[in-house]
């Protein structure tokens, strides 16, 4: 394999008025192209983890590079720009804002990004492409988001995580509302989507049952040091 | 531009509550505007009472005496003005009109004034009105009169009617003239001045009432209204008067040569200066009016500051999708306070399009019962910069919940566990 597009290293981080790191992770690699599935239960601090991969918090110590890039260089600022012009990102929920139409949820991020907006080339278009390939129905481009159920509007936070072609796609608990059905039809597409624009995956659950999916699988008790109590 | 976008879908899906708080501070914003007009018309009113008359002559007193109880009828003259120094005066070269006035009768309570028909030629108020006569005419006979909108009114007086005049101020059995009894043949329309509660009567009419009284009381020599009428009657003294220039640049010049008449003490004031030096000590109320609705604009405020606080724990889940689709922690503020002027700019139009369509809708009936004139014109300086505060506030305020949820964006990061 090539060089890894995230590198954690001697990571340790800990809540503010706590006495013990929720973190601690001497060495992590994720590699280009990879789906990587990243396995926790609740509280084991994977949240975290997609926190301090995202630049939104910083760790106590160590070092974390994404992309090429030391996190710890750039201003809160900066890492805002930096996440957005290279991460999609996938909640468990609630992805979208209620007040835009399916279309514009989907070219927020273009919004935001030059970069984003650059690659998408055809923001509209790109996004109607998107959301067909994800199998949403036409006569819904513009209707509000209130009317989907809940497994399209994942799928449209798959398509805005997925547009102007980020490097990195993250997913937190992504399928966890999901019955079996969908959640199967959601990582089918969420794969053959990353692939086609050669995105890193890394997708976070505790559903030990999807990981056969993935390329690889990690357990965070693994490589997170920390004490479990 | 994004920003805006959003930060207007969103607020338009809020809406009904945003348009409740934007009514109500619409309706303080129209308070505020519509005390300050009404406040600046009553002054401009007030201070308009007496227009265009140079100087007002009378007997040695204070300034805002001889304007009170020439112009406004309240108390009384100390002195009165001889008809030779009238005369005398009115016959220098810079001087190009006079009405005389004379007080001191009354009837039901309105006060009576002797003048000659000159005054409905020459008095002037709210800058270049003139009194209309809104049914009859001046008076002519020695026993007409003509009276003010609002004594018709208050007493139901018509044309024709015959009316009895008191001696002085207070109405006793005893001071009636009721031997001369007068022909109402003019009644002048509203005016919003003094002029409306006051009874006109020629300067011979209050001689004729007078011939057979003496030092207040009747004197037992009657003589009749007929043979009064036929006597031709000249007044000795009168009360004031008022006085036009032909030239402005003589107003101090002639001024100073009245207060230094050598055969009367006399005083001749500029209305104008005095009416606004009145309006000083009397204006104060204004200011308290202004004070109560800046208030009500507060409270319209805090009632926006509040609706936007109760949304905050629903708008957390928004705030982390824009942080997640690459909004800037200061966008958050931003997108409070761009809701904040919206909300406010919507209520300072809506608060000016109600002003105008209020003062449209009323505008005849405040002037017909008040007589202020309430000219529908652009907003002042003053008015816009209440705007401008308000605008001001508003975006201050937003701060409050910007500035929290700025907070708690920071700390939830992306991932909210709802």
């Amino acid at each position: 394999m090539n060089t890894p597009v995230i590198q954690l290293r001697d990571v340790r981080f800990r809540y503010a008025k706590q006495n013990q790191d929720v973190l601690s992770i001497p060495d992590l690699r994720i590699y280009q192209g990879e789906h990587l599935f990243i396995q926790g239960n609740s509280g084991s601090g994977k949240t975290t983890l997609l926190n301090i991969i995202m630049g939104i918090t910083l760790p106590d110590a160590g070092n974390i590079q994404v992309l090429d890039q030391t996190l710890l260089q750039l201003s809160s600022k900066q890492r805002d720009q930096f996440r957005v012009d290279y991460l999609g990102i996938i909640f468990q929920q609630f992805n979208l804002l209620p007040y835009l139409s399916l279309l514009e949820n989907v070219q927020l991020p273009c919004w935001f990004s030059q970069q984003r907006r650059r690659l998408a080339d055809d923001v509209e278009k790109t996004a109607m492409r998107l959301l067909g390939e994800l199998q949403i129905p036409e006569i819904l481009f513009h209707k509000p988001v209130n009317i989907l159920s809940v497994g399209q509007q994942q799928r449209v936070a798959v398509a805005r995580a997925l547009i102007g072609q980020p490097n990195i796609i993250i997913a937190d608990e992504p399928t966890s509302a999901l019955d079996a059905d969908n959640r199967q039809r959601f990582l089918e597409l969420l794969f053959l989507e990353a692939d086609k624009q050669n995105s890193t995956l890394v997708f976070v659950s505790h559903d030990i049952y999807i990981a056969q999916y993935f390329s690889r699988v990690i357990e965070l008790s693994d490589i997170n040091l920390v004490a479990t109590v | 531009m994004t920003l805006l976008k959003i930060a207007a879908k969103s607020a338009w899906n809020r809406k009904i509550s945003l348009s409740l708080a934007m009514i109500s501070i619409a309706i303080s914003i129209l308070l505020l505007l519509g005390v300050d007009t009404i406040r600046k018309e009553t002054k401009n009113t007030f201070i308009n009472t007496i227009s265009q008359t140079d100087l007002i002559i009378g007997a040695r007193s204070g300034p805002v005496n001889l304007l009170l109880y020439s112009i406004f009828h309240i108390g009384d003259a100390t002195n009165n003005v001889s008809y030779m120094a009238y005369q005398a005066i009115s016959t220098m070269r810079e001087v190009k009109w006079t009405v005389p006035i004379s007080l001191g009768d009354s009837h039901q309570g309105f006060r009576v004034m002797g003048t000659n028909s000159d005054y409905f030629h020459y008095y002037r108020y709210a800058n270049d009105r003139a009194l209309h006569i809104k049914q009859g005419s001046p008076f002519v006979d020695i026993y007409d009169t003509v009276i003010g909108y609002d004594v018709a009114q208050k007493l139901n007086y018509q044309l024709n009617d015959k009316i009895i005049l008191t001696h002085g101020i207070v109405a006793t059995k005893h001071a009636q003239h009721d031997d001369k009894p007068f022909s109402i043949v003019g009644i002048l329309k509203k005016t919003g001045t003094p002029v409306d509660r006051t009874v006109f009567v020629s300067l011979q009419g209050i001689e004729a009432i007078h011939i057979d009284w003496q030092s207040g009381t009747r004197s037992p020599l009657r003589i009749s209204a007929e043979k009064a009428s036929q006597m031709g009657l000249k007044p000795k003294s009168i009360t004031a008067f008022m006085l036009g220039l032909k030239n402005k640049i003589d107003t101090f010049h002639l001024q100073r040569k009245i207060n230094e008449y050598h055969d009367e003490s006399l005083l001749a004031i500029m209305p104008g200066v005095t009416l606004a030096r009145l309006w000083q000590s009397i204006g104060q109320f204004e200011q308290v009016l202004m004070i109560v609705s800046a208030l009500v604009l507060i409270t319209g405020l805090i009632g926006l500051l509040t609706t936007l606080l109760t949304t905050l724990n629903e708008r957390r889940r928004e705030m982390a999708v824009l942080r997640a689709v690459g909004a800037h922690a200061y966008h958050v503020i931003m997108l409070f306070m761009l809701e904040s002027v919206f909300v406010v700019a919507g209520s300072c139009l809506l608060g000016v399009v109600l002003l105008y369509g209020m003062q449209y809708v009323l505008q005849p009936f405040i002037a017909e019962t008040y007589g202020i004139h309430l000219g529908i014109s652009l907003l002042d300086g003053q008015q816009i910069l209440i705007l401008m505060v308000a605008v001001l506030l508003s975006i201050l305020l937003s701060l409050i919940p910007g500035l929290i949820a700025y907070k708690r964006s920071l700390q939830d990061g992306l991932m909210i566990k709802i």
